[in-house]
Parts: structure tokens; C-alpha cells; sequence
């Protein structure tokens, strides 16, 4: 720092002396100013200046970004303590500084050339504009056009040389106005440096110093951040951390500092409200896990263990887990409890965690659920009054002449009852463990059907209308239902054995239909080896009815109801008859799965092994291919079933929306929609000569007139 | 994911389904120790697995010093031996766009995909042209198409360094709430390929040193990807829509990051029609 500012010292001193000669031509310079304006008022103006820079301008506001840096870059490897005498708080003053530096440095060079290799350029350039040969700087002041962009270029030689870093892109225009200014303040400037120099001995250090920390603490208008307590707020944080290789890392420990401040200013303004969904959800959640305290008396425990109503989630979970498939632990015992709470508040014989389904915004987990005899019909009667709503609406409409319509829509095919084909179970939803659980309302065969043709992404929110084509009867809690019937039927599967046909259960009535749809627990299953399992598909047995193309899993024949209509239209519908009453199989219940249609070369199930290096307590683990996320285990005496997944079919090719319906041919233009051509006059005179000569002979009016229109038609 | 927290990782990535069984884990904990001293890696993530119809492929890469440098894949059938798959090429790509279907778990498996072929030049004459593909190339294709359309980084977790290479950035400390809720936040984990199309305007704002890859928000088409808070904002699960199995996930907050994919490494055509 010594060195630095004897040198500085030294270069002052210098300064006055060699200043003699350019002043002269200074104020020549500033004489011929074309903008007087600019170069005089600064003296004016000095009032709010600081004391020690009297006579330095006021920058005007765009000057001062660019002239800042300048006066930066120009100083000659010094920083701001390098000129303590001229040591001013506030902006205008530093840059005032700056720009006198930066005037005597190069007058010095100008004057002197002696100042190393920065001065030749300059230097170079006064020979090569030779046209106001008597002194660089007047020629500069001079002429504002030509020669300014020139000492413009002579600028960027000199700085380049000095200063690498200044080869920085700045607006020329702006580089324009300092150049202007330095021009005019040098004048000023220089006259001052002199007496100043003097001054600048005693406690120079100290001043340096308090010089630098005022610069530090200067508040930034952007941010309200200074320099200075930055920089100790990283190194405290820094200390405070001790960050292995803290060198390399600074640049974020800065941002951090930063981050923290502007976090800090947004808790003042309001209260942190982010995280209250965790804790929303959380005490949800405590509700599940202080059920279990709730309970009374040893007598109900007693009673809710023989009940028996939930599937034991958790032992299914450590199979599946086993398996490579599933939830965390915790999310799964969460479920659990959830399922528990389920089964506590609705009349329900069996419980059972059928799957997951995800979803964009949340996800769906679904339970499978048995009612109790005779306690679901309350839920079951809003569904039958929507329906005869909608009869009766059609009913109401026009009773004009004009004919219908004709077209009538395809018989609806009724829903099947609870507790039979698909509607055999109810399935409840929710979103997460802890929220309430949803009752998804029965599904009804043309959902099947349309869900069949359509993919849609799940929103996980049920009232999302699904827009399709073709349009989808409901709205995404009827799409998940009809998807979850779908997947049930295709991928519930047991081990072969587990599950047989009721015997009890009159077997002629069954086989009208010419399939059986109960089945029951086997009770004298001895489980099948866990090798058999995987090795052989034919062990594995659906257990779930199929679905018809209909959309139900018993024929329901679309022309029995209608047995009135039928009589009317017999004939007509002779030739579309047989197309309907040919009933649509499928395979029966418990059929193996081996017999599973195969779809483009890909089979339809995987089988494996959890574990090759234990095989001895190895469980056989099933994997649908045709849904892809259908699981099932077995090993050997239990078997459970899981789906976790988008809720989609696989398919290799990629999915093609259906064909477009026919077009509906027009009516066949024939006898009755053709019409005549116009009676030509020929033909009414010809007819009103006929009808005089009819009146003449006789009066039977009535007869003619009967008899016109034929006349017309001739 | 990383290995050395792949029992953590792996639990946050539960819900969407996709775990592994305990001797899976455990035998992937030890071996990819052992991969990452064979071949001097300075990371080793576990990718996550390829569903085959008769044995799925588990997937490792390993990172060096820079990031972004290309990745080193390995598989492995049994999670025990790891075998190197070469870099994929354009070739390859092209190749394996033909081939449909499930991977079959054989990685010397060659799916047969016929070709018409011009033959003379002048007359309109074909010639059946059996291509033959093996499915390890198919493989190599597949991660490497995975990799660039969909892995995941949360922005700030990698810091560009003056000199160039990427580094993971120590003093990352997880996004805040509000922050992965946004898309934008989320950066692709390769080489950037959209920046440098970015107007001047938009440049503006970013900072070199976080902001040196391809953001989410703008991947096509809108909607590819969908963003969950789980266990009550406590998880942030990125799913990838386009590559349906890929999940991302983010605990706010920590350090804890990573995706894993586990699917059939098939690409979802479907997408719009699913939205």
C-alpha cells in the first residue's frame, strides 16, 4: 500500500507541473466547447458536492453506471485508497475522482509518451489525423464527429493496453458522454490536484481504510444488501460450517447468504402458510393411528377379531415386496389403517386392498369391498330415480304433425344388480391414507364398452369430466370404475383349486344360462408346490367373470324386453335378428389362464420366481403382461392379488381412436319425393275449356270438382 | 438414484409401485461398490430396470468428474455380474425404431424385422430383407433415448464450474416448497440441447452456473410430465408421462434426490390422446 501510494504521490507532484502546458490547450478546448453547456455549469453546480471535490460535475444518471466502471478500469492498478486526499462518501465524488485520474493518466501519456506502450497508440493515432495537427485534445473538443469518434478509438487503444478488462462491450454512445465529460472536468480537476497532494500525508492509512469500508457499506438500491455485511455474513456462515474446500465453493455460499436474506423478508410481510397441507395431512392421519385406543372393552376386541372382515394387508405387502412390487412400509401400513377405518364405519363383510392407480394430480388407492346382506339398498336407489328421469324427459317432446325421428338409440342395456357380474363388489377410493374414502357408483355396461375404446389419463380428482371420442357416459369416477372392472377381470387370479363351485346352489338354473357364476372357498385345498406355479400357467385360475363385448358378464339378450315393439316390427327386423340373438361367450369362471388369448407374439402372463438363491421359500410371482402393473403371488397355500399402475391395457401398437360411424345413407330419392313439373298454361286452358263444356250439359258439380286433381296430375 | 443411498432412495420411490425384493437390494448394494472400484467411477447411480418378458435387465451407469461427460451403461441379469454396453450411435437408433414389443430378457435375442428393399432402380421391384437386431442394441438404444428425454435433476443440484466440467454442487440444499411445485425447476440431466436456441431476452435472466441445462417447462408436448406432492408436501414424484416408469423423486428441502425407471422401455405414443 505504501509503495502504491508513494507512487501515486509521486505521479501528483508530477502532474502539476507537466499540466502547464495542456491546461493552455485545455481551455482553449473547453472555449471551443461546441457544448458549453456541458463544461460550465459544474462550477454552479458544486453546492451538494462533498468539500474536498468542489469542483467536479454532477454526473447526469446515465453517466454514472458507465463511468463508474471506467474510472475503475482506468486507474492504474490501483483501487479506490489509492487517492485518500480526494476520499469522498458519496457516488458523485468517487466518480469524480475516477475521471481525474483517468484525465491526468492521460494527459500523461499524451504529453509525456512516456508512460510505457499505452501512450503509442495514442500516440499513432494523432499522426494519422493530421487535419487539426496543433494538439490532440483540441482537436478532439473541436470537432464533435469525426474526431471524437476517433479519440474514441484512440481511447479503446489506450484503455486496451492498460487494462484488459475493459475490452467489455459498453454503448459507444455512452462512452461518447464520458469522454465528453472527462474532457471538460479535466480542467477542473487538474487544477485542484496540487494543493491537494499536500494535504494527503498525515493518517492516510486510516483514511484509505475508512474510504474502503464506506465504499463496502454502500446500500445497494436493488437489493437493500451492502458489500460489507455480506462478506461477514459468509464468512460467519463459513466458519460456522466449515465446508471442506471452501474455496470452491464460495460462489454458492454467497448465493445462500442472499437466498436467506430474501426468504427473511418474505416472512415479515406474511405468515409461512407452505407448509400447512403436511400438516393437514398429518393429522388426518394421527385420527388412523388413534383409532385403536378408541376401542372399549376386551369383549368388542374379541368380537372384531373373530369378524375378521379385513384382509391382512400387511402380510400380503411382505410377499409382495418379496416379489419386487408395492408400496413403502409405512405408506402400506398407512393403507392398512385406512382400511381399518373403512371397515368401522360401513356395514362391510369383506375388505380387501385391491390397488393403486395413479393419477396427474393425486392418485387413487382402491379398496374392494363385500357388504353385509341387505345393507347396501339405501345407497343403490339414487341411481334407479336418475334413470327414470331421463325416460321421462324424452317422452315430454313434440306433438305436431311433422314426423319424428325415427332413429331410436340401441336398446340400453341395463346394468347388472349388485352383487353379480360386475358390480359384484363396491369399490371405494381415496386419495391418501387419512382422506375419506369415496363410494364409486356401479358400472354400467355401455361405460365398459366406451371405456374399451378410449385412454385417458387419470386427473385423480372424480368430477373431472373425461372428453373423449366417443363421448364418455360419466365422469372420471365412472372411467376408473369401468377400468377397475376391467383389470379384475382380466388379472384376478388364484392357484388352481382354491376356489370351487357351490354345490348347494340349484345347477339347473345355472346351466339355462349355461355358466356358473359362485364359486366359494375350497375348504380341502392342500396348496400346489410353488415350482408347479411358476412353471405351469395352467395352475392359475381366474377367478373373477369375464366381460362380454356387451359390457356385462351375463347375456343380457337386447331383444327379449322389447317384445311389444318386436310384434309391431316384425318383418323389418327379420334380417337384423340374427345378428342379436347370437349370444356372446366367454370363457367360464375358474378357467386357467393358460388359455388367456395371446396378443401379437407377446404372452400374456410372466411367471417367475422371487428368488433364485432361496428357492426353497420362494413365492411364485405372477406378472400380467396385458395390464402392466397386475401382480399376483402364491406361495403355494395363499395367493393375493395386486394392481398398481396408470390403469391401462397394454398394447404393442400404439392406440388408434375408432373408426367413425357410418354415415347415415339419405333417404332413396324415389315416387315420393319426386314431384311434377309446374301445369303449363296449355294444360289449365285445355282443363278450364273442359270444365265449361262440363257445365254446360250438366250440373254435377261435386263430381268435377272430386275429379280435379286427377285432371291436374295429366 | 444413487447406490450408496439406494435403500432411502428406493423408499421414496415406492409409490408409484416400483421396488425391489430384499435380495435385489442387497446384492445390488455390494456389487455396485465393487462396479464403482472396477471401473473407477466416481458415481454410480442405479438406473433402475428394464421389465422383460422372461427376465428383467437391471441397469447401472457410472458418472466421472464431469457430469455431464457421457455415461458408462451397465446391465446385469442377476444383479450381480455387470456387463458394459457400448455407446449408442444414431445407427442404432434408427435400427431399433423399427422394433416393437416387450424386451424378452435375453440380450442375445435377434428380433427379425423384414425390410423391403429396393433392387433394381429403374423398375418398381422389392426384395424382402430380413434385418435382424440384436436386443442389446436395442437396449443400449433405449436407455440412451430414456436418458436424454427424461432424466431429472432438480436445478442446483450440479454446478458448472469455471473451467467447464460439471460438478455435483455441495451446498445444495434441496428446493424450497414453492419452487417444487414449478416444472421449472426441474432440469434435463444431459447435455443441453435447447439453450442455446433460447433469445438473448430469455438468457437473461439465467445463471450460468445453475442454469447450464434444459429446463422441463418446455418440453414438448406440454403436459409430458406430472408433478405430485406426496405424504403431505413432504415428497415431490415427477412422472414422466412420455416414458411412462420413469420416476423422479425429491424430498424438499434435502439433498435427497434421484429417478429410477422401471418399465417395459417402451415410449408412449399415445400421450395426447391420453390427456
Amino acid at each position: 500500500m505504501e509503495e502504491l501510494t508513494s507512487l501515486n504521490q509521486e505521479k501528483e507532484t508530477q502532474e502539476p507541473g507537466e499540466a502547464g502546458q495542456p491546461r493552455e490547450e485545455m481551455t482553449a478546448a473547453s472555449s471551443q466547447d461546441p457544448e458549453p453547456g456541458l463544461s460550465e455549469p459544474p462550477e454552479s453546480q458544486t453546492g451538494p458536492e462533498t468539500e474536498s471535490q468542489p469542483n467536479s460535475s454532477p454526473p447526469r444518471s446515465p453517466q454514472t453506471k458507465a463511468s463508474m466502471p471506467l474510472g475503475d478500469l482506468t486507474r492504474p492498478g490501483a483501487s479506490s485508497p489509492a487517492f485518500p486526499p480526494q476520499e469522498a462518501s458519496s457516488t458523485p465524488s468517487s466518480l469524480a475522482l475516477a475521471r481525474q485520474d483517468l484525465a491526468a493518466s492521460w494527459q500523461s501519456g499524451k504529453t509525456t509518451s512516456v508512460i510505457s506502450e499505452a501512450g503509442t497508440p495514442y500516440a499513432d493515432h494523432l499522426e494519422q489525423s493530421p487535419d487539426k495537427g496543433e494538439s490532440p485534445l483540441h482537436q478532439t473538443c473541436q470537432s464533435e464527429g469525426n474526431a471524437f469518434q476517433q479519440s474514441q478509438k484512440a481511447k479503446h487503444h489506450v484503455f486496451g493496453a492498460k487494462d484488459v478488462s475493459y475490452t467489455n462491450a459498453k454503448p459507444k454512445e455512452l462512452e461518447f458522454d464520458i469522454f465528453q465529460e472527462e474532457d471538460t472536468n479535466s480542467n477542473y480537476d487538474l487544477d485542484q490536484t496540487g494543493p491537494r497532494a499536500s494535504e494527503m500525508a498525515p493518517g492516510m492509512l486510516e483514511i484509505a481504510i475508512q474510504n474502503a469500508k464506506t465504499y463496502l457499506l454502500k446500500t445497494s438500491s436493488k437489493s437493500g444488501l451492502n458489500l460489507y455485511d455480506h462478506l461477514s455474513n459468509m464468512l460467519t456462515k463459513i466458519l460456522d460450517e466449515h465446508p471442506e474446500n471452501a474455496v470452491d465453493i464460495i460462489e454458492n455460499i454467497s448465493q445462500d447468504v442472499k437466498m436467506t436474506h430474501f426468504s427473511k423478508k418474505l416472512d415479515t410481510l406474511q405468515n409461512e402458510n407452505e407448509m400447512l397441507p403436511t400438516y393437514e395431512i398429518a393429522e388426518k392421519q394421527k385420527a388412523l393411528f388413534l383409532q385403536g385406543n378408541l376401542e372399549g372393552t376386551d369383549q368388542e376386541l374379541e368380537d372384531e377379531i373373530a369378524e375378521n372382515s379385513l384382509s391382512n394387508v400387511m402380510e400380503s405387502a411382505f410377499y409382495f415386496e418379496q416379489a419386487g412390487v408395492g408400496l413403502g412400509t409405512d405408506e402400506t401400513y398407512r393403507i392398512f389403517l385406512a382400511l381399518k377405518q373403512l371397515t368401522d364405519t360401513h356395514p362391510i363383510q369383506k375388505c380387501h386392498f385391491w390397488g393403486k392407480i395413479l393419477g396427474l394430480e393425486m392418485n387413487y388407492i382402491v379398496a374392494e369391498v363385500e357388504f353385509r346382506e341387505g345393507d347396501e339398498e339405501d345407497m343403490e336407489e339414487e341411481d334407479i330415480t336418475e334413470e327414470r328421469d331421463n325416460g321421462d324427459s324424452e317422452a315430454d317432446e313434440d306433438e305436431d304433425e311433422l314426423p319424428r325421428a325415427f332413429y331410436k338409440a340401441p336398446q340400453a342395456i341395463p346394468k347388472e344388480e349388485s352383487r353379480t357380474g360386475t358390480n359384484k363388489y363396491v369399490y371405494f377410493v381415496c386419495n391418501e391414507p387419512g382422506r375419506p374414502w369415496v363410494k364409486l357408483p356401479s358400472v354400467t355396461p355401455a361405460q365398459i364398452v366406451t371405456a374399451r375404446k378410449i385412454k385417458k389419463f387419470f386427473t385423480g380428482r372424480l368430477d373431472t369430466p373425461i372428453i373423449s371420442y366417443p363421448p364418455f357416459p360419466g365422469n372420471e369416477s365412472n372411467y376408473l370404475r369401468a377400468q377397475i372392472a376391467r383389470i379384475s377381470a382380466g388379472t384376478q387370479v388364484s392357484p388352481l383349486g382354491f376356489y370351487q363351485f357351490n354345490e348347494e346352489e340349484g345347477e339347473e338354473e345355472e346351466e339355462v344360462e349355461g355358466r356358473r357364476d359362485n364359486f366359494e372357498e375350497n375348504p380341502d385345498f392342500e396348496g400346489i408346490r410353488v415350482i408347479d406355479l411358476v412353471e405351469s400357467l395352467s395352475n392359475w385360475v381366474h377367478h373373477v367373470q369375464h366381460i362380454l363385448p356387451q359390457g356385462r358378464c351375463n347375456w343380457f339378450n337386447p331383444i327379449q324386453k322389447s317384445e311389444e315393439e318386436e310384434e309391431e316390427d316384425e318383418e323389418k327386423e327379420e334380417k337384423e335378428e340374427p345378428d342379436y340373438t347370437e349370444q356372446e361367450v366367454g370363457p367360464p369362471l375358474l378357467t386357467p389362464i393358460s388359455e388367456d388369448l395371446e396378443f401379437q407374439n407377446t404372452p400374456p402372463w410372466t411367471t417367475r420366481l422371487s428368488s433364485n438363491l432361496t428357492p426353497q421359500y420362494a413365492i411364485a410371482v405372477l406378472r400380467s403382461n396385458l395390464w402392466p402393473g397386475a401382480y399376483a403371488f402364491s406361495n403355494g397355500n395363499k395367493f393375493e392379488n395386486f394392481y398398481i399402475g396408470w390403469g391401462h391395457k397394454y398394447s404393442p401398437e400404439s392406440y388408434t381412436p375408432p373408426v367413425l360411424p357410418p354415415v347415415y345413407q339419405e333417404y332413396p330419392s324415389g315416387a315420393d319425393v319426386t314431384e311434377m313439373d309446374d301445369p303449363t298454361v296449355e294444360e289449365e286452358q285445355a282443363f278450364k275449356a273442359a270444365q265449361a263444356a262440363a257445365l254446360l250439359p250438366a250440373e254435377e258439380n261435386e263430381v268435377i270438382e272430386e275429379e280435379e286433381d286427377e285432371d291436374d296430375y295429366d | 438414484m444413487d447406490a450408496e443411498s439406494l435403500l432411502l432412495s428406493l423408499e421414496l420411490a415406492s409409490g408409484s409401485g416400483q421396488g425391489l425384493s430384499p435380495d435385489r437390494r442387497a446384492s445390488l448394494l455390494t456389487s455396485l461398490t465393487l462396479v464403482k472400484r472396477d471401473y473407477r467411477y466416481d458415481r454410480v447411480l442405479f438406473w433402475g430396470r428394464i421389465l422383460g418378458l422372461n427376465a428383467d435387465y437391471y441397469i447401472a451407469q457410472g458418472l466421472s468428474e464431469d457430469q455431464l461427460a457421457p455415461r458408462k451403461t451397465l446391465y446385469s441379469l442377476n444383479c450381480m455380474e455387470w456387463s458394459l454396453l457400448p455407446p449408442a450411435t444414431e445407427e442404432m437408433l434408427v435400427q431399433t425404431s423399427m422394433v416393437k414389443g416387450r424386451f424378452m430378457g435375453d440380450p442375445s435375442h435377434l428380433y427379425e424385422h423384414t425390410e423391403l428393399q429396393k433392387v433394381n432402380e429403374g423398375d418398381k421391384v422389392f426384395e424382402e430383407v430380413v434385418v435382424q437386431i440384436k436386443e442389446e442394441t436395442r437396449l443400449v438404444s433405449v436407455i440412451d433415448q430414456i436418458d436424454k428425454a427424461v432424466a431429472v435433476i432438480p436445478r442446483g443440484a450440479l454446478i458448472k464450474t469455471p473451467f467447464g466440467p460439471v460438478h455435483v454442487n455441495r451446498t445444495f440444499e434441496g428446493l424450497s416448497l414453492s419452487e417444487a411445485k414449478k416444472l421449472s425447476s426441474y432440469f434435463h440431466f444431459r447435455e443441453p440441447v435447447e439453450l442455446k436456441n433460447k433469445t438473448l431476452l430469455e438468457k437473461a435472466d439465467l445463471d450460468p452456473s445453475l442454469d447450464f441445462m434444459d429446463s422441463l417447462e418446455h418440453d414438448i408436448p406440454k403436459g409430458s410430465w406430472s408433478i405430485q406432492m406426496e405424504r403431505g408436501n413432504a415428497l415431490v414424484v415427477l412422472r414422466s408421462l412420455l416414458w411412462p416408469g420413469l420416476t423422479f423423486y425429491h424430498t424438499p428441502r434435502t439433498k435427497n434426490y434421484g429417478y429410477i425407471y422401471v418399465g417395459t422401455g417402451e415410449k408412449n405414443l399415445d400421450l395426447p390422446f391420453m390427456l
